[in-house]
């Protein structure tokens, strides 16, 4: 299954459009996405309580499987189910059972006879979510966390939720994502996003080898020049470089990179005065983005990290919901039948 | 029916039992906090027909509602909003209508999560009956015993109204 199938929409809604699994945004329309985001914003209230949970999950158990570390994605993931009062299983199986010999289906199965209700995953193969939402237990939510450079859907919604927040609205709005677009999963989520939402133009900004081929596919306008494509912008994301995924010599040097690409104060001040800065961290300061601008008035990018567990919240019981909703409706259906 | 759903005369009744009620308690300065929707608009009545200074709290118990395994999530949630402090707070809650007390369960969880109230008193406009649990308003506008079929619902917030309704069933 890729990621634009449509039959990907059909696994990840049930049959009156609520969340069962949440794997893309493909497919997901502005309705949905708004609601997510709503959904979100009201979980933000609950950080700022005395006792910072709700009993949404109570009794649920949610597994973070990770079969590629992200310590901050884990760790929000990880926060999001405990506030929703889940208990909550982390492994990490580059060090555990797959690397013993065990087979993805052997865990898997293995972690369902533990009676679990959702699994969290994050894997360096494109649609390895997908994979595992299709041959899950029914009942079973699968939520990504980011897969190869496909998408990371919770990711983007973060994002979005923090333009929302400062900016009151998508239409009309011009983004600009720079940097890696090649190796990176939440661009397309983002371009994804924002389009559905309605903002006004979605740029790309970068050298041209790190941009996918057809990257104009996705619903974005390309610039090459930092200069030009900072020009009236609402809203700048900086990518992170991906070295990690980086096969060959892609770049001349980090140091050639931060001075064509990199956002400095300098280039900051070629957009809107308005504009905010955001970066989806780990920051490589110096490389993708310079310090002042990074700790500046217009960074929102400590929001992002805050609004990262309200989303992960929002999207866990939207989804455990729906799966719930659903088999009490076949449980309903064949009671009456 | 008509005459027993008289907006004023309940509101009226609401006013004078919940003052009873703070003075049988010594209750002198109380926070108000209403639920979602309906409690919200009584909450703001009450308010200034009691001459309270401070602002009134509004609770969304989507997050606590017990049948979020059979229906999932409302996704019309709102962020619940308490502008004080609830830790060792003389309360009253208050909603428009009482019937299970499913509501009223959810409501209190979900202020013991703020902090823990020295007091919280309950007052619903109307007392439909047919409670689920054991939990019981201290002050009620009516009590009214309606058939299976008919419901009541408060409609405002400007004005007031009860509505009657049949469900058909």
């Amino acid at each position: 299954m890729t990621a634009n199938d449509p039959s990907s929409t059909s696994l990840q809604l049930t049959a009156d459009g609520q969340l069962r699994h949440f794997l893309t945004l493909d497919g997901l329309n502005r309705t949905l996405l708004t609601e997510i985001l709503d959904t979100a914003d009201s979980f933000i209230e609950v950080g700022e309580r005395s006792i910072k949970k709700v009993p949404l999950l109570r009794g649920r158990t949610v597994v973070n499987l990770f079969f590629e570390s992200s310590t901050r994605t884990r760790s929000t993931f990880e926060l999001a189910a405990k506030r929703l009062s889940a208990d909550v299983l982390n492994l990490d199986i580059n060090t555990s059972a797959t690397s013993k010999g065990e087979s993805l289906s052997d865990t898997l199965l293995n972690l369902e006879a533990m009676a679990s209700d959702m699994f969290v995953v994050r894997h360096s193969q494109s649609g390895a979510p997908h994979f595992i939402a299709e041959s899950v237990t029914p009942g079973v939510a699968i939520i990504n966390a980011g897969d190869g450079r496909h998408a990371h859907p919770t990711q983007a919604m973060l994002d979005m939720l923090t333009i929302r927040q400062h900016k009151g609205r998508f239409e009309g709005l011009k983004v600009a994502i720079v940097g890696d677009v090649l190796h990176s999963r939440v661009a397309r989520s983002q371009i994804r996003a924002l389009n559905e939402l309605g903002a006004a133009e979605v740029r790309v900004i970068a050298p041209a080898t790190l941009l996918p081929r057809d990257v104009e596919s996705l619903g974005c306008t390309v610039e090459y020049d930092m200069a030009r494509g900072m020009k009236d912008l609402d809203v700048v994301i900086m990518l992170r470089l991906q070295k990690e995924r980086m096969e060959g010599a892609l770049l001349p040097s980090e140091r050639e990179f931060y001075r064509l690409y990199g956002l400095n104060r300098e280039k900051l001040a070629l957009a809107d005065p308005g504009c905010i800065v955001m970066h989806p961290g780990p920051i490589n300061r110096g490389v993708e983005i310079e310090s002042a601008v990074a700790d500046g008035p217009q960074s929102v990018i400590l929001n992002q990290v805050t609004n990262g567990i309200a989303i992960r919240m929002a999207v866990m019981s939207m989804a455990m919901g729906g799966q719930m909703a659903e088999r009490n409706r076949k449980l309903a259906g064949r009671a009456e039948g | 029916m008509t005459a027993l759903l008289d907006m004023d005369r309940l509101l009226d009744d609401l006013e004078a039992g919940l003052r009873r009620k703070l003075e049988e308690r010594g209750v002198t300065a109380p926070a108000l906090i209403g639920i979602r929707t309906g409690g919200v608009w009584l909450a703001d009545v009450m308010s200034k027909r009691l001459g309270l200074k401070e602002p009134w709290g509004e609770l969304d118990i989507s997050f606590y509602r017990d049948d979020f395994s059979r229906i999932g999530l409302n996704p019309k949630v709102k962020p619940s909003s308490l502008p004080f402090s609830t830790e060792d707070r003389d309360i009253i809650l208050i909603d428009d209508v009482i019937m299970s007390g499913r509501t009223i369960r959810a409501a209190m969880n979900e202020i013991f999560d703020y902090g823990r109230p020295a007091s919280i008193i309950l007052a619903t406009l109307v007392d439909l009956g047919a409670r689920e649990l054991p939990v019981q308003p201290d002050v009620t506008g009516r009590v009214l015993a309606l058939q299976s079929h008919q419901r009541v619902k408060l409609r405002g917030p400007d004005p007031l109204h009860i509505e009657l309704q049949e469900t058909g069933k």
